[in-house]
């Protein structure tokens, strides 16, 4: 650039001589975007408006998601329904902030490689379930799934479950005293009629308890994914909660 | 001496600490990790003593210091290697995953190889591995050229560059046990978090130190995108991997937001990881070695100015745009869709300011495949920051998410703008740094150009027609009023698409291939003959009047 007369005022010659300038000046310049974008998703109340019937994970829907992570399935299916005919037909109503509100971490998804899943829960049997993830192509053919036998091999081993419902109230999941405390024992409650549920289902509303993987003798990692999965969805009852744009209703019909 | 046995003993108690941890870890993985620093830190210590200079202990020093006439380009060949190493590994495990989408067989029935523990490392290995020791060996080598300085702190130098790479084995490693936080592109658990925090404020430091020292009075342009790329991810890795470990000796933790607030922390991250990682940092690439390597100066200082402040300031609120339609308040939804329409305008601000720069020397299209290369890096750049802003408007993109035209929109990012840039700065360093005369092939670059550009055009064009069909199906309704497709039907008609892609990309992948038979080459020393790309034949024995020869 050409000399120029002495500079007035501000000139960004002063920033490009100084790297603290620069530095702080493009800092400041990235926070602003995420200020008013994130912040008050956390204090503007009607960002997750409340619904009933949500309750946090038991400890074996817990672990069965940690596999679910684990295995990545979050890089194929989502869990987030969108609020389009064709997609509430397909995969049932929409989804609500709410159900995700003890997700840590959210697992919404970006991709369906696979169908959606947040609503899986009850719409296959258990059966179906085991036999899909262990050989995908035998009751899909057209199926490019990655089959998962090995998770009815292995025993769920998920270490001392009281740590991990631990961390969680500590990022704000209600877990009771009584939750943590039983968190282990809880695992084989729900998994094993046999051993009896004792008050997990008073402290766990609409827990599914039984065998999920047709193998009662011990808990595997079969049991623990398909506990997960047959819970995705089933939690609020979503008529309830949202009475109006329900798909197909006209106004006069209501 | 001292100095020397501390440095060894810090080294050796660091091992011990590690193999403590494995010994005490609550899951496997975790104990694989530990014995995995453990053995990086036996490795640094027999390091530390076989390398030593004695010489210099003996007189004092605790090592002699390096030619200060000379530029401190060691880590930078690192880099350049890593950067080759990695780029190959990253995408081979993408053409794998590509034809595991064809060919379901291919995850092997291990849990090891399926496809939702590999696509991480894809991705990891790529953006992070390849793209980012890109970043910090250029950074490394044009900051100290652009502010007429040595590296400040060289050991510290020397750490974030092991550094880096172990938090890459420890990341790629982990994948593959199963070891995730299950955030796109945030991966890594909460160890190899904090490590790679401590690497990154190393890095900061080293490259502010070298900028504090310059010679020349103003900053470049290219350090500002460089500095800001370094300060933002920082930024974004801190906050989107706040989480609670469930044991510290452990490697499951727990993220600390939840549903639609953690949403929307991912995907500032997500999509700033796109805005600064791999736009600001390898903008900055293109600030310094497009002009090199025409030979012209920057086209605009004023609109590299406008480019820098409004592409900072604009990216950071895009993010929403991957969270169209779901529960994220619509608000929130409208805004990101609005900045990222308004991107579109200072990234073609920096396209522009890239392209023009070539006034006055576009005859080199033709005769540099170097120049052909920057060129296609920033056409690419150009195309995929219009698809962008087009797939954030929220009308498109009901139809366009979740499906694999945002994979096809990605990759002709990655592999247009990022692979190519790459590729062209790499050609141009390798013979400066290793001192060679020049590269050992230009028309193996020239193959590697015309291999990588035709595999991105299939690449993308299968994903658009992928994407776009896989969006109609899921939405086409019948004359009796149902949905026309079940999900498996839309599985199967992809089929041959998923054939296409992976052709393109196996395409892309032997392009790379040849670049590091030409690179090993020219490392080598060797020169290969051949006809030179520029000059037009000349045959002197041609060039005579015809002059009859009269008739016997």
């Amino acid at each position: 650039m050409a000399t120029q007369p002495a500079e007035k005022g501000f000139s960004h010659k002063k920033v490009e001589r100084n790297v603290t300038l620069l530095g702080a000046l493009a800092l400041l310049t990235v926070t602003i975007g995420g200020i008013v974008e994130i912040a008050p998703l956390f204090w503007i109340d009607n960002t997750v408006e409340k619904v009933d019937g949500m309750r946090p994970y038991t400890p074996l829907e817990l672990a069965g998601r940690n596999i679910y992570m684990r295995e990545g399935c979050y890089t194929c299916h989502s869990q987030m329904i969108r609020p389009f005919r064709d997609e509430v037909e397909r995969y049932g109503h929409y989804s609500l902030a709410a159900e995700s509100m003890y997700d840590h971490p959210f697992q919404w998804g970006s991709k369906r490689t696979g169908p959606d899943l947040a609503r899986v829960g009850g719409r296959y049997s258990d059966e179906w379930h085991k036999a899909h993830l262990i050989d995908p192509r035998s009751v899909v053919p057209e199926s490019i799934m990655p089959p998962y036998a090995f998770l009815a091999e292995r025993e769920l081993r998920t270490g001392d479950m009281a740590n991990d419902l631990t961390a969680l109230y500590r990022v704000g999941v209600p877990y009771t005293k009584a939750d943590i405390e039983k968190a282990n024992d809880d695992i084989r409650a729900q998994a094993d009629p046999a051993a009896g549920a004792g008050d997990l289902q008073k402290r766990y509303p609409k827990a599914q308890v039984r065998d999920f993987d047709g193998d009662p003798g011990r808990v595997t990692e079969m049991d623990a994914l398909i506990a997960y999965l047959q819970m995705l969805g089933t939690l609020v009852d979503v008529d309830k909660a949202a009475p109006q744009e329900r798909p197909g209703e006209t106004e006069a019909a209501r | 001496m001292d100095t020397l046995v501390a440095k060894a003993g810090g080294w050796l108690g660091l091992a011990l600490i590690a193999l403590v941890m494995a010994a005490v870890a609550v899951d496997a993985p975790f104990a694989v990790h530990m014995i995995i620093v453990a053995l990086a830190a036996l490795l640094m210590l027999w390091a530390t003593v076989s390398r030593a200079d004695y010489e210099a202990i003996a007189r004092g020093l605790l090592k002699m210091p390096g030619d200060q006439g000379l530029y401190d380009d060691g880590p930078v060949r690192w880099g350049v290697v890593a950067t080759l190493f990695w780029g190959i590994a990253g995408m081979a495990a993408g053409l794998f995953i590509a034809l595991q989408l064809a060919f379901p067989a291919l995850n092997l029935n291990l849990e090891y190889t399926t496809f939702g523990r590999l696509r991480p490392l894809h991705t990891s290995a790529v953006i992070f591995a390849f793209g980012g020791n890109a970043l910090i060996a250029t950074s490394f080598y044009v900051v100290q050229r652009t502010c007429r300085a040595r590296l400040a702190f060289p050991s510290l130098a020397r750490f974030v560059f092991w550094g880096y790479q172990l938090f890459i084995v420890l990341a790629a490693t982990g994948y593959l046990m199963g070891v995730t936080e299950a955030k796109e592109y945030a991966e890594p658990e909460w160890y190899v978090d904090l490590w790679l925090t401590i690497v990154w404020v190393a890095y900061l430091a080293v490259f502010v130190g070298t900028i504090v020292k310059r010679r020349e009075p103003h900053i470049y342009v290219a350090n500002w995108f460089y500095l800001s790329f370094i300060v933002t991810i920082a930024m974004l890795h801190i906050v989107n991997n706040l989480s609670i470990p469930a044991s510290i000796v452990g490697s499951k933790s727990y993220a600390a937001f939840a549903g639609v607030q953690d949403a929307l922390t991912q995907w500032w991250y997500g999509h700033n990881a796109v805005g600064f990682f791999l736009t600001a940092g390898f903008l900055a690439m293109m600030y310094y070695f497009v002009p090199k390597q025409a030979e012209r100066p920057v086209y605009s200082y004023r609109l590299s100015i406008i480019h820098f402040w409004s592409l900072i300031f604009l990216y950071i609120w895009a993010g929403p745009h991957h969270l169209h339609y779901t529960a994220l308040p619509d608000w929130a939804q409208t805004l990101g869709m609005v900045f990222s329409v308004i991107l579109w305008m200072p990234s073609w601000g920096g396209m522009i300011n890239g392209l023009m720069t070539l006034n006055g020397a576009w005859d080199k299209i033709r005769t540099d495949p170097i120049i052909r290369m920057m060129v296609m890096a920033l056409a690419f750049y150009g195309m995929s920051t219009f698809e962008g802003p087009m797939m954030s408007i929220k009308w498109v993109n009901s139809m366009s998410h979740y499906t694999d035209w945002t994979i096809g929109h990605v990759h002709s990012g990655a592999l247009g703008w990022n692979g190519m840039i790459t590729f062209a700065c790499v050609y141009y360093l390798v013979p400066r740094l290793w001192g060679r005369p020049r590269l050992y092939s230009l028309r193996m670059v020239n193959w590697h150009f015309w291999l990588a550009t035709v595999g991105i055009v299939f690449y993308a064009a299968s994903m658009w027609v992928a994407g776009i069909m896989q969006g109609l199906m899921w939405r086409e309704y019948g004359a009796d009023g149902y949905l026309v497709y079940s999900f498996a039907e839309s599985v199967a008609a992809m089929h041959p698409m998923y054939l296409i892609r992976a052709a393109g990309g196996a395409m892309y992948l032997a392009g790379f291939l040849i670049m590091i038979v030409n690179v090993w080459a020219t490392l080598a020393g060797k020169i290969r003959t051949e006809k030179p790309m520029a000059e037009t034949p000349y045959n002197a024995a041609a060039d005579r009047p015809l002059v009859p020869v009269p008739a016997e």
